[in-house]
C-alpha cells in the first residue's frame, strides 16, 4: 500500500488556514509520485483530507475522475480543481429513469461537461456516462476535441443517432472501445459502422447489442477481421447466425461475445460450421444476445461454454429441458441472467449444474401477467440457494414467495450483497400463511451481514423496516415500492442505517415527518427519491430552507391538487441549484 | 369447445380501431363491490382486489352488469360522454381481465371497445375528483417517454407523436387505432398509471414503472406476444402461424399455434382477438371445458352464444375445434375460422368421423 502511512502527518484539515504547516519531510514530487499509484477514489478521497500539501499533490496526481450525480458538483468546480483527468464517469438520472418515472427533458445532459473537458482535459482517454442524454452534437464534439480519446461507453444513455456515432467513428484514430450498452435510440441508422476508416484497427470492445439498426455486414467483417486485439464484441440482432460464424473465425481470441439473431435455418453442414467455429472460441468468458435461439440451436454453443463465467440469457426466453442441457456445459458458470420461462424445474437444474455460481438475474418473461405463465416461484429460488451456495447477488421477479422460504434461502447463502426480490404483484404478502413479508427481510438483514444492496417487495409493515434500520449496517442501497404503515418505517431507516448512501422510495405512505427526520443523512447520501408517497409541498419547502446544501427538487403531475409533491428528488450539491432545470422541475 | 369469445381484449387492443369509452370494461370490475368512486384504475382504498381476493370478485362483479354503461360509443377523440358513470374504472387485475365475460353490445356501426387496460377515458374529471379520497396513496399519473399510447379522449389533449406518445395527464387516455405494432401494444398496458394504496393491497394493478423492468427488456421479453400479432415475415423454425377468420369481421387475424398448448389457451387468445366483434359464446363442444369461466350467472348470460370456432384442416375440411387431441390439431390446421353456429350445424358429426379414421 502506500508507504506514506507510517508517516506521522498532523492531520490538519486540508484547507487549513491556521498557522503555517510543519515542513513536508519530503518534496513535492516524491508525494506525487507515490501518490499517483493510488487508485481508489476513498482512498484518494481520506488522502486529501489528511493535510494541505497532500490535497494539493492529490489533485495534481489524481486522473480519473468519478461523479456519481452530475449535479453535485459543476464542471466549473471539478475543472479548477483537478486539472489532470484522462478518464471520467459521470451518471446522471436517478434509476428510476429506467422505468419512465421521469419525463423525457429531464435533464443530465453532457454537453456542458463536454465543453469544459475539450477546454481544461484536452488529452481525455476515456468517457463512461451512464443514464445521460447525449447529444449528437456532443458526440461530435468529443469526437473532435481529443485526439488521444480512447474509450467511449453509453451506458442507459439516449439522445443520439447515427450522426453522432458516425463522428466518433470517423474521427477518433486511437479508438479502443465503444461501447453502447443498454442505449436504445429510435433514430439510430447503421452508417456508423461504415464509417471506421481502413486502416483503423485498434478496436478492442465493440457493444452495439441494443441498437435497432441493420449495419453492412461486410465492413463489420471487415473491421472484426482488422482489430486483432478484438476481445468484447456484441453484435445486435441484424447479424444472422451463419454471419456470425464468419466473424468467429476472424476472431478466435474473444472473450466476450454478443451474438446476433440466432433464429436462421441452417444446413447441416452450417451447423457443423458454426459449431466448429464456437469451439474454437477458447477464451469465451462471456456470452449474451442469443436473440431468439431455440433448442435446434443452442447446442452449437456447447463447446464454447466451458471457460464461461458470465451466461447472459436475458434476451432468449428459454424452457427449463433446453436450458438444463446447456447448463451442463457451464460449470464454471459463476453469473447467470436468464428469463423466468426457465421456470422452478430450470432453476433446480442450475442448483445442480453450477455450484460456483454468485450472481443471478431472473427476470420476468410476462411482467404484466397477460399470459399467466408460472414463472419461477419460491421453490426455484430455494433450490438455486441449496445448490450454489456461494451466491452473493440476486434479482429475483416472482409472482410468489413465502418469508420461511426467503429465511431458508439466507442461511444456505449468508454472503449475500445484494438481494433484490420483486414479488410482481404490489402489496402481495405471503402466499402461504398471508402474512406480511416482514420476516423474510428480517432474516436477510440479520443472517447476511454484508448485505448492501437492498429491494423490498411484498406486503410488508413498519416492522421490516425497523428490522433493516436495526440490522443493516452496510447497507447502502434500498429500494422500496408499495410497503410500510407509516412514517416510523422511514425514520427507522434514516436513523439506523450508517452506511446508506441512495435511497429511492414510491407509493409508500411515509410524510413529511419521515422525510424531515432524515434531514442531516441526506448530505451523507447521494441521494433520495420519492414519488407518490404522502409528501406534500409545504413538507419539501421546509427541508429545502433548512438545509442549504441539499438540492430539493419536485416533479409535480398536472392536475394534481397543488399540495401534494408527487416526486421528490433530494441530493446534496456543492454546485447549488440546477441551472438547467425544465420547467416542470421546481428546485425549492 | 370454446371458451366464450367474450371479454376484453389483451394486448391486441391497439390494433383495433376503436373509441373513445372503456365504461363498460370498467362497470364490470368493481362494480360488484358496491362501488365507490374510484380512480381509473379502479383501485379504491378498500375495495380495490388484492392478490387473495381476486377470484371473487368476478362472481360479483357479474351481478351487476351494468348494461348501459357497456353501450359502446361512437364518438371523437376529446369528447366525453358526459353521462358516464364516475364509477368506471378499468380493470385493474390482469386476472379479471381474462375472464370477464361481459357482454358488450356493439354500437350499430360495429365499433368496438378497447380492453380495459388501455382505455380508461371517462374517468378523467372522476379521477380529479376523486383524488383527495385516497387515503394513502397517489398515483403516479405521469406516463411519458416510450409509452405507446395515443391519448385521444382526454381533455387537456394529448401529443399523438406517430405511435410513441409522450404524454402527462392526470386522467385517463382511450387508445385510437394506429398502426401501432404489436410490442408497441404491449407498452400500451403498461402505461396506465395507477394509484395503489398501501393499507389494501393493489392487485395486478399496472402502474407506471411497475414492475420495474427496463424499457429495452420489455421490447424482447413482448417478441412472443410480438408473434401473435404480427402477420410473419418468415416464421422461424418454432412457430406456426395461421389465418384466423370469424364471420362478420372487416379483418383477419393471425395466430402463432405453437405459442399455444391447449385449446384452452387458444380460445382465450382468440377470445382476447375478437372481443370487439362478438357476443355470446362459441359453441362449447369438445374443449375442455373453462374452469375458468366464472360461474352461473355471466355462464347463464353467454350460453346461448351464436359462435363456433372452427378449422380447416390438411384435407380442406372444416373441422370443430377441440375434437382431437391437441398436437393432432395442430398438426393439421391450416386456418381457422370463427362461424356463427348456425352454419357449424352439422360440422359435429363429421370431425368425429374424421378422427376416427384418423386414430
Amino acid at each position: 500500500m502506500d508507504p506514506d502511512q507510517s508517516e506521522d502527518s498532523p492531520s490538519n484539515s486540508a484547507n487549513s488556514h491556521g498557522p503555517t504547516q510543519p515542513q513536508s519531510p519530503f518534496p513535492d514530487e516524491v508525494l506525487e509520485k507515490v501518490l499517483s499509484f493510488i487508485d481508489s477514489r476513498k482512498d484518494r478521497s481520506s488522502v486529501s483530507l489528511v493535510r494541505k500539501d497532500w490535497y494539493n499533490a492529490e489533485r495534481w496526481t489524481r486522473s480519473k475522475l468519478f461523479i456519481g450525480n452530475c449535479y453535485s458538483v459543476s464542471p466549473e468546480i471539478v475543472a479548477r480543481r483537478f486539472p489532470r483527468i484522462k478518464s471520467v464517469t459521470l451518471k446522471g438520472k436517478p434509476r428510476f429513469s429506467d422505468f419512465n418515472m421521469l419525463p423525457r427533458d429531464w435533464g443530465a445532459n453532457v454537453h456542458s461537461w463536454l465543453v469544459m473537458f475539450a477546454k481544461v482535459y484536452p488529452f481525455l482517454e476515456e468517457l463512461r456516462l451512464k443514464r445521460m442524454t447525449v447529444t449528437d452534437e456532443s458526440l461530435e464534439l468529443l469526437a473532435k476535441s481529443f485526439p488521444r480519446f480512447k474509450a467511449l461507453t453509453l451506458s442507459s444513455c439516449d439522445g443520439f443517432s447515427d450522426n453522432g456515432l458516425k463522428a466518433i467513428a470517423s474521427h477518433c484514430r486511437n479508438l479502443t472501445e465503444l461501447d453502447i450498452q443498454d442505449s436504445v435510440t429510435d433514430d439510430v441508422g447503421g452508417g456508423w459502422l461504415s464509417c471506421f476508416p481502413e486502416n483503423f484497427a485498434s478496436l478492442e470492445v465493440l457493444n452495439f447489442s441494443s441498437l435497432n439498426c441493420e449495419v453492412s455486414f461486410d465492413d463489420l467483417e471487415r473491421l472484426v477481421g482488422r482489430c486483432k486485439s478484438l476481445r468484447v464484441l456484441k453484435v445486435n440482432d441484424s447479424i444472422t447466425l451463419d454471419q456470425l460464424r464468419r466473424l468467429l473465425v476472424h476472431a478466435p481470441q474473444l472473450m466476450e461475445l454478443g451474438t446476433g439473431s440466432f433464429m436462421q435455418e441452417l444446413t447441416p453442414r452450417q451447423y457443423e460450421d458454426i459449431e466448429s467455429a464456437f469451439s474454437n472460441c477458447r477464451n469465451l468468458q462471456v456470452l449474451s444476445g442469443l436473440w431468439e435461439a431455440t433448442s435446434l440451436y443452442l447446442p452449437v454453443l456447447y463447446g464454447a461454454c466451458a471457460s464461461l463465467t458470465f451466461l447472459n440469457l436475458s434476451d432468449v426466453a428459454l424452457q427449463s429441458s433446453e436450458f438444463a442441457k446447456l447448463l451442463v456445459h457451464c460449470p464454471n458458470l459463476r453469473r447467470l441472467w436468464v428469463i423466468d420461462t426457465v421456470e422452478d424445474k430450470g432453476l433446480e437444474a442450475l442448483g445442480s449444474s453450477c455450484p460456483l455460481l454468485e450472481e443471478l438475474r431472473v427476470f420476468p418473461s410476462d411482467p404484466y401477467d397477460r399470459h399467466h405463465r408460472d414463472g419461477v416461484t419460491e421453490l426455484g429460488f430455494l433450490a438455486v440457494s441449496r445448490g450454489c451456495r456461494k451466491l452473493r447477488y440476486v434479482l429475483y421477479f416472482c409472482r410468489r414467495m413465502t418469508n420461511a422460504a426467503v429465511v431458508t434461502i439466507v442461511q444456505n447463502c449468508p454472503d449475500f450483497t445484494h438481494f433484490r426480490l420483486c414479488i410482481m404483484t404490489p402489496g402481495q404478502p405471503d402466499y402461504l400463511t398471508n402474512e406480511p413479508m416482514d420476516e423474510a427481510f428480517a432474516a436477510v438483514v440479520k443472517t447476511c451481514t454484508k448485505l448492501k444492496r437492498l429491494s423490498v417487495s411484498g406486503l410488508l409493515t413498519d416492522l421490516t423496516f425497523e428490522y433493516i434500520g436495526k440490522y443493516a449496517k452496510n447497507l447502502e442501497t434500498l429500494s422500496v415500492a408499495f410497503a410500510g404503515s407509516s412514517d416510523w418505517g422511514m425514520q427507522c431507516v434514516l436513523e439506523g442505517c450508517p452506511k446508506l448512501r441512495k435511497l429511492e422510495i414510491r407509493d409508500c405512505p411515509f410524510g413529511n415527518a419521515a422525510l424531515l427526520s432524515g434531514r442531516e443523512k441526506y448530505e451523507m447520501m447521494r441521494s433520495l427519491w420519492m414519488s407518490s408517497c404522502n409528501v406534500t409541498m409545504k413538507g419539501c419547502r421546509l427541508l429545502a430552507r433548512e438545509m442549504p446544501r441539499l438540492n430539493v427538487e419536485v416533479i409535480k403531475d398536472e392536475g394534481n391538487d397543488d399540495g401534494q409533491a408527487d416526486r421528490v428528488y433530494v441530493y446534496r450539491s456543492v454546485a447549488g441549484p440546477r441551472r438547467d432545470a425544465p420547467p416542470f422541475v421546481l428546485t425549492l | 369447445m370454446s371458451p366464450p369469445l367474450l371479454g376484453v381484449e389483451g394486448q391486441d387492443q391497439c390494433n383495433v380501431s376503436l373509441m373513445a369509452s372503456s365504461a363498460s370494461v370498467d362497470t364490470v370490475s368493481q362494480n360488484g363491490l358496491g362501488l365507490k368512486e374510484r380512480n381509473y384504475l379502479g383501485l379504491s382504498d378498500c375495495s380495490s382486489v388484492d392478490s387473495s381476493g381476486v377470484s371473487s370478485v368476478p362472481e360479483e362483479n357479474k351481478n351487476n352488469l351494468n348494461l348501459k354503461a357497456t353501450e359502446l360509443r361512437l364518438g371523437l377523440p376529446g369528447s366525453q360522454s358526459p353521462e358516464r358513470d364516475p364509477d368506471f374504472s378499468p380493470l385493474s387485475s390482469v386476472k379479471l381481465d381474462e375472464k370477464q365475460l361481459f357482454p358488450l353490445v356493439p354500437s350499430k356501426d360495429g365499433i368496438c371497445l378497447l380492453s380495459p387496460k388501455t382505455v380508461v377515458s371517462g374517468n378523467k374529471r372522476g379521477f380529479a375528483d376523486t383524488v383527495d379520497g385516497f387515503l394513502e396513496s397517489k398515483s403516479t399519473i405521469f406516463t411519458e417517454g416510450n409509452w405507446i399510447f395515443n391519448a385521444a379522449g382526454s381533455d387537456t389533449g394529448s401529443k399523438l407523436a406517430g405511435n410513441m406518445l409522450s404524454h402527462r395527464s392526470s386522467g385517463t387516455q382511450s387508445t385510437i387505432k394506429t398502426d401501432v405494432p404489436a410490442k408497441a401494444s404491449q407498452e400500451c398496458d403498461n402505461k396506465i398509471n395507477g394509484s395503489n394504496t398501501n393499507s389494501a393491497p393493489a392487485a395486478k394493478a399496472q402502474v407506471v414503472g411497475w414492475p420495474p423492468i427496463r424499457s429495452f427488456r420489455k421490447n424482447t421479453l413482448a417478441s412472443t406476444s410480438k408473434n401473435n400479432d404480427e402477420v410473419d415475415g418468415k416464421p422461424g423454425p418454432g412457430t406456426l402461424f395461421v389465418k384466423v377468420s370469424m364471420d362478420g369481421a372487416p379483418y383477419l387475424r393471425k395466430v402463432d399455434l405453437k405459442t399455444y398448448s391447449t385449446y384452452q389457451e387458444l380460445s382465450s387468445a382468440l377470445e382476447k382477438m375478437f372481443s370487439c366483434f362478438i357476443i355470446g359464446q362459441c359453441g362449447s363442444e369438445g374443449a375442455p371445458s373453462r374452469e375458468t369461466l366464472s360461474e352461473s350467472k355471466l355462464k347463464d348470460l353467454i350460453h346461448g352464444s351464436e359462435y363456433v370456432l372452427t378449422y380447416e384442416d390438411k384435407d380442406g375440411d372444416w373441422m370443430l375445434v377441440g375434437d382431437v387431441p391437441w398436437e393432432m390439431f395442430i398438426a393439421s390446421c391450416k386456418r381457422l375460422k370463427i362461424m356463427k353456429g348456425s352454419d357449424a350445424i352439422g360440422l359435429a358429426p363429421r370431425a368425429v368421423e374424421k378422427s376416427k379414421v384418423r386414430n
